[in-house]
């Protein structure tokens, strides 16, 4: 049979550049015994429909990800998201990760962080330092990244609602350690939607929120071109209870809101779509996750196309990273959630993911200990290196149930924004709570089937075992708070204040004017302006948001 | 002796700056659906801001949710201002991810009921009938 002429000129001008660029890790991939692992598996004849539905890895919708060779070429970026207490021991924390194999960093800031409280703030009462890393001011980034080359390491940094500022921190580290902000490398989430609809960590409404956005897409385009600047994400709304097609759903109008806010700034999509990437969630439903992925790609890469007449391919790839479900982890039984946390990851991967969060096996009781932190590493490189899985792309690709599974999310998720659409928006779908109340019906009709025994949880409601002995769990020391609050009180002690007051009103008259305000918050920073009281002027030009508890 | 009202009435509550409200929003759907009246006050509420909830919408108990560590400081603090308000007799029960050794402590405090993840919804329904239930009939705490 001979070659389809699209496959021939796929190979030509997609595959054969990309491995020009890129060359795969091995010269061959092959199983124990030496037959050859094919880098792609195709039909065994490719069709109109193979071409629209699917096509080749790398080619439009992206069906098959969005890379010619995906992992042959290079594996997934394996992140680990953490962060807790002081930025001395966090940075002792990344240091030890990075020298155990982990080839990204993923920063948890503590709640007041967050929420742009210092750490000094009244509404920081307890909270300093717990679930991330407590940053007041340029001083606590500058301990965070010591010894930590910021040309060399990519950052994600988990910041939504004053994501403008701790940008503005890590641009002023990588200053200081001599890297230029074009050379940085990373992603802020930055996704302030999802706040208002699962995560909480909003600050302002979403308007004024919005146009934060679009001020650090535009900045950062000229300023840090290899910086991802936002993740839209569908991790949180699943966690709060969605099914998989919501998550596309929400997440996908989320990032049509974003793009539409861009382009009505004035922006260029073709521009900025390519610093756009996503976060998803990878629940233990091995089969369903991996069309979900597969679906995500190839929904976005339409929208991108039909509806914002978006025309470079960079525009249109949906790249994302995954974390294992946090909500799926077991209190009972924890080691369990290793193997819990292996189904996620292997769907993540047969999915197409371009990084990915192992959790640990003990987060259903608290933050993780340092060996299980290692553990969850351990199984993405044992799902690298060892499974075979990383050798071939898309291998699921044109099983009867993937291919259909995808489909119907891909109709699910694609009918649930045509709702949002004829609503309003998301914006308007959020005020009203209906995208709250749709996550929280899910999460309801869930956990009713767990009660019922419909659905089983081992460990949980079936197959109990009387607890052993508690396993050893990470504690705060309780004293951390104090030792914050005195550093931010000696930062703000010995910085010139007159140059602090100088870049606030500064930021003041601009927030209430149209200017960028990205330089400005640069400006505040280098000036060992602190978090809060950068959050504080915003706060009072764009008022706050208050959830009203939808139920 | 007070008596509020023939049906069960409660506030779930999220104190701090926690935003994960997925089980505190499912215990208030299983309430509801189970006869409570029940109010949920949204996330972020300070402990003032849920005390005065609770006095104003004359609830029997308190359901109070932390996923984010700092139940040690937020869940007395809601105590506290309930008797500083003079509404002490109002019960406290509190969930969430918390450390088998903080229970105690929190029981000191006064929060009569502490629910640590899987337990099954029967039992917090139980808990809280029985709250109500010493709530109406005035016993101490």
């Amino acid at each position: 049979m001979s070659k389809h002429p699209r496959q021939s000129d796929w190979e030509e001008n997609t595959l054969n550049k990309s491995l020009a660029r890129c060359p795969e890790r091995q010269p061959q991939f092959s199983h124990h015994g030496g037959s050859e692992t094919p880098r792609l598996a195709l039909p065994a004849e490719i069709d109109d429909h193979y071409l629209d539905t699917l096509n080749f890895p790398g080619s439009y919708p992206y069906t098959r990800g969005v890379q010619p060779t995906m992992y042959r070429g290079r594996l997934w970026t394996m992140r680990q998201y953490a962060g807790f207490s002081t930025a001395a021991e966090s940075n002792r924390r990344y240091c030890y990760l990075l020298q155990q194999g982990t080839t990204g960093l993923s920063v948890a800031f503590d709640l007041p962080t967050q929420i742009g409280y210092d750490s000094d703030d009244p509404m920081a009462m307890g909270e300093v330092g717990k679930v991330g890393v407590a940053i007041d001011s340029l001083a606590d980034m500058e301990i965070l990244f010591d010894q930590i080359p910021l040309n060399k390491v990519s950052t994600s940094m988990t910041i939504n609602a004053p994501a403008a500022v701790l940008l503005a921190m890590y641009v002023a580290v990588a200053e200081k350690q001599g890297v230029p902000a074009a050379k940085i490398q990373g992603t802020i989430q930055n996704d302030i939607l999802k706040e208002y609809v699962a995560r909480g960590t909003y600050i302002f409404p979403p308007r004024p929120s919005l146009r934060l956005i679009t001020d650090i897409f535009q900045w950062c385009t000229a300023q840090t071109p290899n910086f991802n600047t936002i993740s839209i994400s569908g991790y949180h709304i699943r966690e709060a209870g969605a099914t998989a097609a919501q998550e596309i759903a929400f997440t996908l109008a989320n990032g049509c809101a974003y793009v539409q806010a861009a382009i009505d700034a004035g922006l260029d999509v073709d521009v900025f779509a390519r610093r756009l990437s996503f976060f998803f969630n990878a629940s233990s439903d091995l089969l369903e996750e991996v069309a979900k992925f597969r679906a995500a790609r190839r929904l976005w890469a339409k929208i991108m196309k039909e509806r914002f007449a978006a025309k470079h391919p960079a525009s249109l790839m949906l790249r994302f990273h995954t974390q294992t479900a946090g909500s799926s982890l077991t209190a009972q039984q924890i080691d369990n959630n290793i193997v819990r946390v292996t189904l996620q990851a292997l769907a993540a991967v047969l999915g197409g993911t371009q990084s990915l969060h192992t959790n640990s096996r003990d987060e259903a009781l608290g933050l993780p200990t340092e060996d299980s932190v290692r553990t969850a590493l351990r199984t993405q490189q044992i799902i690298a290196h060892e499974s075979g899985v990383a050798d071939t792309v898309d291998p699921l690709a044109g099983s009867y149930f993937i291919e259909a599974a995808t489909d119907r999310i891909e109709a699910e998720a694609g009918a649930l924004i045509g709702r949002i659409d004829q609503a309003g928006g998301v914006i308007a779908c959020i005020e009203d709570g209906f995208i709250q109340r749709q996550i929280e019906n899910s999460a309801y009709a869930f956990q009713c089937q767990v009660e019922s025994g419909e659905r089983i949880v081992v460990g949980v409601n079936r197959f109990q075992t009387d607890e052993e002995v508690g396993p050893p769990l990470l504690r705060l020391d309780p004293a951390v708070e104090e030792e914050q609050v005195t550093r931010l009180q000696a930062v703000r002690a010995t910085r010139d204040q007159a140059a602090v007051d100088a870049t606030l009103s500064q930021l003041r008259e601009a927030a209430g004017g149209s200017a960028n305000l990205m330089p400005l918050i640069l400006e505040a920073v280098k000036a060992y302006t602190t978090l809060g009281e950068i959050c504080r002027v915003l706060r009072d030009i764009f008022g706050e948001h208050r959830d009203k508890g939808y139920l | 002796m007070t008596y509020t009202t023939q049906k069960n009435r409660v506030l779930i509550g999220k104190a701090g700056l926690d935003g994960h409200d997925r089980g505190a929003k499912v215990i208030a759907r299983a309430l509801r659906d189970h006869g409570f009246e029940v109010i949920y006050t949204g996330i972020r509420r300070t402990p003032e801001e849920i005390a005065a909830a609770a006095i104003q919408e004359d609830v029997a108990a308190i359901g109070l949710s932390s996923l984010s560590g700092a139940h040690l400081r937020l869940f007395p603090a809601v105590v506290e201002a309930l008797r500083r308000a003079g509404a002490g007799d109002i019960r406290v029960l509190g969930g969430g991810v918390i450390p088998a050794e903080d229970i105690p402590l929190l029981q000191e405090a006064g929060i009569i009921e502490i629910f640590t993840p899987g337990t099954p919804l029967e039992r917090i329904i139980a808990a809280f009938t029985e709250a109500c239930a010493s709530h109406r009939s005035g016993r101490s705490l």
